[in-house]
């Protein structure tokens, strides 16, 4: 697997910086030839998590990146912050459980959204939410 | 940028660019709120034709939107939604079962006719 060297850092503190990430992730799948829908999933799945940065993570980043496997490229997204962190990472997957002002879909959505998705979490340090989409060539 | 709010008879017409944050969705309502009590609207129209994400708290705001607006006498419907958004919110497991949605303008239009006798 080698990295591609395009890379783009979004700074994410304010509700605008969601809607820059979003926005970038779209254009990285339009240059990708995906398909619309593709391209909303994506920039979805990237306003859930950048949101959870603003909310829960006292701001953070998002970067996006494409990434070559034999045959596929996936977009990958790594959203992470230096907030509280979560104490029980499964009850926040589970659908519906929201500390903050959301439906609490933010997280479990994103992960329906995505093909893969990873968190990790340690509680005083951060969040660091891993997903990409894959689509061959 | 506020989303523009424009008075069309008895009903208010909202159209929602793409690049809506969070604060402007807090600003719709309020303004949507205080513009049906100075106009007396009997109708209320979000227009999301151009809106290309819907996440989990644009909806939570379009249906919070919705219910305000029916508590205070006005009915609501969100016009215009795109099918990747709507493939969207279906795959993040979001639904309006309880908001009013329309084709477009010209069919929100005529659901508000109908409902208020206009």
């Amino acid at each position: 697997m080698t990295d591609s060297p395009e890379s783009i850092r979004i700074p994410i503190t304010t509700d605008a910086d969601i809607v820059l990430a979003r926005q970038s992730g779209r254009d990285m799948a339009e240059q990708m030839d995906c398909s619309a829908t593709d391209a909303t999933l994506l920039a979805t799945a990237i306003s859930e998590v950048a949101r959870n940065i603003v909310t829960h993570g006292g701001g953070g980043e998002v970067v996006l990146r494409v990434v070559d496997a034999e045959g596929e490229r996936a977009i990958e997204v790594v959203a992470s912050d230096r907030g509280p962190g979560i104490a029980d990472l499964s009850r926040a997957m589970q659908d519906g459980y929201s500390t903050g002002n959301g439906l609490g879909l933010g997280l479990p959505g994103a992960r329906r959204l995505m093909d893969e998705f990873e968190v990790t979490s340690e509680v005083g340090v951060g969040t660091t939410v891993v997903m990409r989409m894959w689509r061959s060539r | 940028m506020a989303v523009p709010i424009l008075k069309q008879g008895d009903y208010l017409i909202a159209t929602i660019q793409s690049a809506m944050t969070d604060s402007e969705a807090v600003r719709l309502r309020d303004d949507l709120m205080r513009q049906i009590g100075v106009y007396r609207s009997r109708g209320v129209i979000v227009d999301i034709t151009t809106l290309d994400v819907m996440d989990s708290f644009a909806a939570r705001s379009l249906r919070t939107i919705a219910h305000m607006t029916q508590l205070r006498g006005a009915d609501t419907v969100v016009v215009g939604m795109q099918p990747e958004v709507a493939f969207a919110m279906v795959q993040l497991g979001l639904d309006f079962e309880d908001v009013h949605t329309a084709l477009d303008l010209e069919e929100g239009l005529a659901f508000l006719d109908v409902g208020t006798g206009g």
